[in-house]
């Protein structure tokens, strides 16, 4: 059949021209439909949809302040900030983390430890799109094989950031504290706006204490990122305000020797400056090195430091708390003169023990044949504990307390010295309260001579000894001697509050420094023999505490058991005796007697910080030889 | 001589003396320029939505240049050729969709192409949105039209089975595309009013059976994601909440030529290909969009022009369904990256970056070309 022979070509054209029509209409109504759509969205919601792009585009990041510096009082810097590049997950970013971290640990040296501390911190809570370090300190050549690989690994990053250094790591470990990475429990207690670029954060000492000043203020900044989460460019920037730089009374040199003294040995030097109370040394030994613990230490080197017999987190100087022992007797001196228990001119008889009663318990003194008739001149250079045992008996509990609570024991006096102890200054109410027995005369007898339950930090000690050196004045210790910043000195330490020792012949300072001097310069004086050829008059006591027992659950060999069952070594000390320009406090743990020990480790003190630091300091050989101890 | 001035007489009267010229090379001016802005304007947009490589601009470009060489070798062909071949390409079609189904590759869990030895690898469903209405013209200008039931039952028959062989693929995008072309072929046919109501009565009853029974699930989220796209907004919501935001925030005139934050961040997925006109959208804005949709409506109406002046049944039912699968292209694509309708692959024709679908269509204005160059002498 030929086309269209039959058929009505015009009728169908008709048709086809109603249809064209109608489906002209549809399309002319679907396109306007889309426009009205595009309507709808562009001029509409155009302000809902240009929100939402510039939120998906512009990411407001915080700007972590740089952490202030730390100077000791010469503009040495003792705490300073050092770029480190590390590898960080934004574990968000990344679609498979085993594999990630296997592609990781391929390129770089990953260990075992790095891993650990990762998975740990990848279950704690953290901020979203939290950079999670994986590794610090890269190399050169592992950045670039970071590089190469970058592409393949989404969410790994290599970022710089400043970390806290501190050049003398082990030696100002204790006298600055260290800055770790921020924990759980600190998260709930910072400002989370103000800290929310900040990774690091003060866990101890000056950098505990002064975090606030250390720490700045936050700045911000709008970043265009893609949607990968990459930074493309800054758009506004709102610089953080750093962090104010501190200067430290610590001398650095002083810190040093304090330091090479007691190496090889355990215990701890206080140097103070008695007109301002500033710490000049602060030393513990063994330290550790605290850079260590700025990055987050791994397990095993924490194990070894934390159970090492030695103790090298301890901080001995502020936390120890040691019976004082003698050295507490240019104290008991002025509470006995200024209670009126004693006079300067007083003698009493020590046949080598002391007894409450006729047949009673006999309190011994440290040589066996006893010092015949002293005085309190000859009590304290010579530390007979006869004449203290009978002062003590006389004054009583309360009395002792009085005066010793004003000398700064039982308390923390420190101004910024954070995680100082106060030792134990006992009293009635404290007996009754902790063991509910009365007081009994006896203990008074143990408390004259530093015995019994009477303990005090090298701190402490060093305050009390700062406070005879400035014939009762007080001065609080404190590090700070200078803020580098907006804030005034005044504005940051904290107020002092405590009041002069007044008593009611001031010339009794005079009196007990004197028997101070005759310590060291007199002719049965303790520690003579440490002020040999000084051009220079000091003052000083030396002491001797007791090791009673050895923790239990602490093993020992034979020879350590003999050694660490040996007397603390003890001294306090300042020079020069008029206008003191430093005192000090020694405890050497073990060291045998204060005397042979303790008081030569002073003298070196001395020796340095009046005459100048020796350019080769030649080993002060101490425990040599005892001079008959306490 | 009269065949002459038949052949150049009423579409392309206003092109003056190069009407010559347009007649020897089977072509319409007007739609080839109008085609022409569309792909230039189409490769500025590409250049911005492959984010400033200019390699893909050159390969959509050689693209285009093989596209308007195929334009021009259907435009040679005689109508009536198509006519007499329509019956044998939907045979050879249907077997190779068969083909497909039994051993296609492909991916994504998509079987969509024929490897065959000796032969380059090429999409048979693609060629269907040619064939299938060719066929179906064909069929139905055999007979009186408007056409009968059983004609149309016929009809229907030869959309539904390949549409029902692609979706199997699956490929909604491309059954959609084929099946419309197909439809509309009957649509222009003349069915009457009465069929069309009682088929979309049938269609609302079999579109619920469809989602138990047909479409699979990732079909189905598409549509959930479609109506919620907040409820997934990093996965599947993704692409929608991009696109809206890439298109909202263009604003009356657009942030700029290469200026697109949501593109050029990467924000805005699939942007030089599926998603492209939100490229557009944000950086030449409402405007822009005007400009685009003008210009496709131009090329429609053209389009439907050329139709109706077709000489006889088979061309212009042809002519008819070959426009409107290009709008079917073109409401699709909008609609889904404006995110009226659910996103399934269709590209915005003739603009977004990619090779078989600018083939066909550019195949597709050959075959109008040609119903519209082809005059047979007729009496009056």
């Amino acid at each position: 059949m030929p086309w269209g022979e039959f058929k009505d070509t015009a009728a169908e054209r008709r048709l086809f021209q109603r249809r064209t029509l109608v489906v002209f209409g549809f399309v002319v109504l679907m396109l306007g439909g889309l426009l009205g759509r595009m309507y709808q969205l562009q001029v509409l919601e155009h302000d809902t949809y240009t929100t939402l792009s510039d939120k998906n585009r512009v990411q407001v990041q915080s700007v972590a302040p740089t952490r202030g510096l730390i100077y000791d009082r010469n503009g040495t810097l003792l705490a300073e900030n050092r770029p480190v590049f590390s590898v960080t997950i934004v574990p968000e970013r990344v679609s498979d983390m085993d594999t990630t971290l296997a592609q990781l640990t391929q390129l770089l040296s990953i260990s075992e430890e790095d891993l650990e501390r990762f998975q740990r911190r990848l279950t704690e809570p953290r901020r979203p799109y939290q950079e999670l370090p994986l590794r610090y300190d890269l190399d050169e050549q592992e950045i670039a094989a970071l590089a190469v690989h970058r592409h393949e690994l989404p969410g790994v990053e290599v970022s710089a950031e400043l970390v806290r250094y501190y050049p003398y790591g082990e030696i100002t470990s204790h006298a600055l504290g260290y800055v770790g990475r921020i924990n759980r429990e600190e998260l709930q207690r910072i400002d989370p706006v103000n800290y929310a670029g900040t990774n690091y954060i003060g866990k101890s000492g000056i950098e505990y204490f002064y975090e606030e000043k250390l720490h700045g203020r936050v700045g911000y900044q709008h970043v265009e990122t893609n949607a990968r989460g990459r930074t493309l460019r800054v758009l506004e920037r709102e610089n953080p305000v750093p962090g104010e730089d501190l200067r430290l009374h610590l001398d650095l040199q002083l810190q040093k020797l304090a330091y090479q003294l007691l190496d090889g040995r355990r215990g701890a030097i206080v140097a103070v400056e008695p007109t301002t109370g500033g710490l000049l040394a602060l030393a513990s030994v063994p330290g550790f090195d605290a850079n260590l613990f700025v990055t987050g230490i791994g397990v095993a080197a924490y194990r070894e430091l934390s159970t090492s017999h030695d103790k090298p987190l301890f901080n001995r100087a502020l936390r120890g708390q040691y019976p004082p022992g003698s050295t507490i007797k240019p104290m008991m001196g002025i509470a006995a003169l200024d209670s009126g228990v004693t006079t300067r001119d007083r003698v009493v008889w020590d046949p080598g023990y002391f007894q409450l009663q006729a047949g009673g318990r006999r309190y011994r003194d440290w040589k066996r044949g006893g010092h015949g008739w002293v005085d309190l001149t000859d009590s304290i250079a010579e530390s007979c504990d006869i004449y203290f045992y009978d002062a003590a008996v006389r004054m009583g509990i309360d009395t002792m307390h009085d005066y010793m609570d004003r000398f700064g024991f039982g308390q923390d006096t420190s101004l910024d010295v954070s995680g100082a102890l106060s030792g134990l200054l006992p009293s009635r109410d404290w007996k009754k309260a902790v063991r509910n027995e009365p007081w009994y005369p006896g203990d008074s007898v143990n408390m004259g001579i530093g015995q019994g339950f009477l303990l005090a930090t090298p701190l402490q000690l060093a305050t009390a000894t700062a406070v005879v050196a400035n014939r009762g004045t007080w001065a609080e210790p404190r590090l700070l001697l200078d803020v580098v910043g907006d804030d005034s000195l005044e504005a940051v330490l904290p107020e002092t509050t405590r009041e002069s020792v007044v008593l009611k012949n001031p010339d009794d300072w005079e009196f007990v420094v004197n028997a101070m001097a005759e310590v060291m310069h007199g002719r049965r004086g303790t520690a003579r023999r440490a002020a040999l050829g000084a051009p220079y008059r000091m003052a000083g006591k030396t002491g001797t505490a007791q090791v009673f027992s050895l923790a239990q659950d602490e093993e020992y060999d034979e020879e350590e058991v003999r050694e660490r069952l040996r007397d603390h070594a003890l001294f306090v000390g300042f020079a020069p005796l008029d206008e003191p320009k430093i005192a000090v406090a020694v405890i050497v743990e073990n060291g045998g007697s204060g005397s042979g020990t303790a008081a030569p480790v002073a003298r070196a003190m001395f020796d340095a910080w009046l005459l100048g630091f020796p350019e080769d300091p030649a080993p002060v050989v101490i425990g040599a030889h005892s001079e008959g101890g306490e | 001589m009269l065949s002459k001035s038949l052949l150049g007489q009423p579409p392309n009267r206003g092109l003056g003396t190069s009407r010559s010229i347009w007649a020897v090379l089977h072509l319409d001016p007007l739609l080839l320029v109008l085609l022409l802005v569309l792909v230039s304007g189409g490769l500025v947009v590409l250049y911005s939505g492959a984010d400033r490589n200019i390699e893909v601009v050159k390969a959509q470009g050689v693209r285009m240049a093989v596209a308007f060489v195929v334009m021009l070798v259907f435009a040679q062909l005689d109508p009536s050729v198509y006519r007499r071949w329509a019956p044998w390409l939907y045979l050879v079609g249907l077997g190779a969709l068969l083909a497909v189904l039994l051993f296609g590759v492909g991916a994504k869990g998509a079987q969509r192409w024929l490897a065959l030895p000796g032969l380059p690898r090429f999409q048979p469903s693609e060629l269907m949105k040619l064939v299938v209405p060719m066929m179906a013209a064909w069929f139905l200008s055999r007979h009186f039209l408007p056409p009968r039931l059983t004609h149309v039952a016929v009809s229907l028959a030869i959309v539904l089975i390949p549409m029902a062989m692609i979706i199997q693929q699956p490929d909604l995008g491309t059954a959609l595309l084929v099946g419309t072309a197909g439809l509309f072929v009957v649509f222009f046919a003349g069915i009457s009013w009465k069929l069309i109501g009682a088929f979309v009565g049938m269609a609302s009853v079999a579109a619920p059976l469809m989602w138990f029974f047909v479409m699979r699930d990732y079909q189905k989220q598409r549509v959930l994601t479609l109506l919620d796209p907040q409820s997934d907004p990093l996965g599947a919501g993704w692409n929608i909440i991009q696109s809206k935001t890439a298109i909202g925030s263009g604003g009356w005139s657009g942030k700029g030529w290469l200026q697109g934050t949501q593109s050029h961040l990467e924000f805005l997925p699939e942007s030089h290909t599926d998603f492209i006109v939100a490229v557009l959208a944000e950086e030449f804005g409402f405007v822009g969009m005007l400009a685009l949709m003008a210009v496709y409506l131009l090329i429609l109406m053209r389009c439907l022009y050329i139709a109706v002046n077709a000489q006889d049944s088979f061309g212009r039912l042809l002519a008819g369904a070959l426009t409107m699968t290009f709008f079917i292209y073109i409401f699709v694509n909008v609609g889904m990256v404006s995110g009226l309708l659910p996103v399934v692959g269709v590209p915005l024709p003739l603009i977004s970056y990619g090779g078989t679908s600018i083939v066909t269509l550019m195949a597709a204005f050959g075959v109008l070309m040609s119903v519209h160059t082809h005059r047979r002498m007729i009496s009056a």
